[in-house]
């Protein structure tokens, strides 16, 4: 164990901007992991407001959007979020879903949406031709996840991707400890039928950004504060992510 | 497909029916003042055989226009009254074609929306088509009938609602060559329509479609009897048209809904009798299919029919070729559903269709149904066509 707490030590002085109680001889990761916070101050992502707030997306989406603009959703589920775009903000939205039900739902719902499996990529949609292309917390359940990235940027002007950040903390240690694979409040389903196949970090997905001339144009964390320049805290800290993807055109040229 | 014998007095009786039905008959198109066909051809006296349920608004924006298919006619739904008079026996034991979405409560929801069904032109149900007596030689017209296209029936349409003072529509809705209608009347009238609801169909039949239909065509028209389509007077050429029907009995199935349904069963028998009588269960399936075909239809009607179907192409007529193109023209919300097994008009084409209607910046909703019924899924895959039809026809405009 104190192997471990120095490592940790070292770690946290490095690369993060916030210190362990000086006080803190011995650190007892069991604890941390059962009481679910970590000895550190200045990144509170566990206050009441956020544990309570479902869709933090959703909200934060609805302020991005342009009004009047075209917003294309790829699996948008039963379409709550296509509908309050096109009521709040006018947007021409379209949504793509491969679920039969959900799909049924979005009918009923007065949603336009498209039956479509998303691994087999937007084939078929124009270049450009909308504003916004959503990805909620779809990226890791793809097969092609990677397709699917590209894509929408080549769809759309500008990509939103939601995604849980398997560099979060709590996945660390719980992996680190228990030595199995982690279970939290909002990844709560087993390794066997989660529907989560391509698990990625924050940090991994910055990297294939940089690698393809694609910019975080805003991100943010779950407890919707945004963050301008990634790092290593935020990696992990941020239990959830949203960030608004463009190319970087300069680059292009 | 029941064997099991209905009895309409209790039928009718059923809250979710129609009831008794009636046809109605309109000259839409006076012999002074003949119809300009697509095609350049002219036609007059047109008659119009339309069945309508529900009851029109006052303000008249509740109208469902139902377009039939090949074969369909405009009994859609309920029980016919006047099928011993009309000599349309074999309507005595079966409701309307499509009584399953159509009626109180129904995917098409009589108690909110006036329908209308009219017959094709060309068809054999009524309305003037090439069994019509032509006025100019008092002799059925046979192929003396000027060609007609789906173009032409979706003026047709058009002209029908002006009669009936009706602007606009709430929605069209068909399938296979009556979902053809539905693309048509996005495209020709945009302002007088809401919704338009395609199942089973394209905007252009395939290669494969057109295949199916030229060896329907070459079954009647080598038929001892068709004699250029002169055959009113005398024997039918009934076993071509048996042929037509029995081959496109076939592409309205699927492999996988055949083996379901026949396997390799027997019919009537335990061992083969040898010969080339009836031996397997598919064969006296399609057997049935095409005696009983030939006393409800016209096999004029039949080649008449099935060119029109060849002939449609949407992206043609509106896009010189570019379906994008032609799809800019649409102003309703549309809805198109394809069924996974259906190989007359495939999924991935109608799913094309929809691409081409996204890439204009409007709303298309697609589904693709699972399905092991073939092209005949928009039929009687009843509970996935009530999912998707009635909450889309009684949902507000996406667009607004």
């Amino acid at each position: 164990m104190k192997d471990l707490l120095s490592m940790m030590r070292a770690f946290v002085s490095k690369s993060m901007q916030f210190k362990f109680d000086p006080a803190l001889k011995e650190i007892d990761l069991a604890k941390i992991l059962k009481d679910g916070s970590l000895p550190v101050s200045g990144y509170d992502d566990d206050s009441e407001e956020n544990a309570n707030c479902e869709r933090w997306q959703d909200k934060v989406i609805e302020n991005e959007i342009r009004e009047g603009s075209s917003v294309l959703d790829l699996g948008c589920g039963t379409g709550e979020l296509l509908e309050r775009l096109v009521k709040h903000k006018k947007v021409f939205g379209q949504g793509i879903e491969i679920d039969e039900k959900s799909v049924a739902s979005c009918v009923e719902r007065g949603v336009a949406v498209f039956q479509a499996d998303l691994d087999e990529g937007l084939k078929g949609f124009p270049d450009g031709s909308f504003d916004y292309v959503i990805l909620e917390e779809t990226l890791p359940t793809l097969k092609q996840p990677m397709r699917v990235l590209t894509d929408m940027l080549r769809v759309g002007s500008r990509g939103i991707v939601s995604f849980p950040n398997f560099g979060y903390w709590k996945i660390r240690l719980a992996l680190l400890i228990e030595g199995r694979m982690p279970i939290t409040e909002r990844l709560s389903a087993p390794w066997f039928n989660t529907e989560n196949i391509r698990l990625f970090t924050l940090r991994d997905l910055f990297d294939w950004a940089q690698n393809e001339g694609v910019i975080f144009e805003k991100s943010f964390v779950l407890n919707g504060k945004s963050f301008s320049h990634l790092s290593d805290r935020d990696n992990l800290l941020a239990e959830e992510v949203l960030v608004v993807l463009k190319k970087n055109n300069k680059e292009k040229k | 497909m029941s064997k099991e014998r209905i009895d309409p007095v209790s039928a009718v009786a059923e809250k979710d029916s129609v009831g008794w039905t009636h046809v109605a008959k309109l000259r839409l198109i006076p012999p002074e003042k003949p119809l300009k066909l697509e095609l350049g051809g002219r036609l007059a006296p047109i008659d119009i055989e339309y069945e309508t349920y529900g009851k029109l608004s006052q303000d008249k924006d509740n109208v469902v226009l139902v377009a039939h298919a090949l074969s369909g006619d405009a009994h859609a739904a309920g029980w016919d009254a006047d099928a011993t008079e009309n000599f349309r026996s074999w309507r005595l034991n079966k409701p309307g074609w499509w009584d399953s979405i159509i009626g109180p409560g129904k995917a098409i929801d009589t108690d909110r929306f006036f329908v209308i069904c009219p017959n094709c032109v060309g068809s054999c149900y009524g309305s003037t088509g090439p069994s019509s007596i032509n006025p100019e030689t008092n002799k059925p017209y046979g192929m003396s009938f000027p060609m007609v296209t789906v173009e032409d029936w979706t003026e047709i349409e058009g002209r029908l609602l002006d009669h009936l003072g009706i602007k606009k529509i709430h929605a069209i809705i068909g399938g296979s060559l009556g979902g053809q209608q539905a693309i048509e009347f996005a495209l020709r009238f945009p302002d007088r329509v809401e919704k338009s609801i395609v199942l089973a169909a394209t905007p252009r039949l395939s290669a494969q479609g057109l295949a199916f239909n030229a060896v329907g065509r070459y079954c009647i028209m080598n038929d001892p009897n068709f004699n250029e389509g002169n055959y009113y007077e005398g024997a039918k050429p009934d076993k071509g048209l048996a042929a037509a029907r029995m081959l496109a009995h076939i592409t309205y199935l699927s492999d996988e809904g055949m083996h379901d349904k026949f396997g390799r069963k027997l019919w009537d028998k335990t061992d083969f009798e040898g010969g080339f009588g009836i031996e397997f269960a598919v064969e006296s399936y399609l057997d049935h299919q095409g005696r009983a075909f030939v006393n409800r239809f016209d096999a004029n009607s039949y080649l008449y029919i099935t060119r029109a179907m060849d002939y449609y192409d949407a992206a043609e007529r509106w896009g010189g070729g570019d379906l994008v193109k032609a799809c800019s023209k649409i102003k309703c919300d549309m809805m198109i559903v394809s069924f996974s097994s259906d190989w007359l008009y495939p999924p991935h084409e109608c799913k094309q269709f929809s691409l081409a209607i996204t890439a204009n910046r409007h709303p298309v909703t697609y589904v693709n149904v699972p399905s092991p019924y073939g092209h005949d899924s928009f039929l009687v895959e009843t509970e996935s066509v009530t999912r998707l039809v009635k909450p889309f026809l009684e949902s507000k405009k996406e667009s607004e």
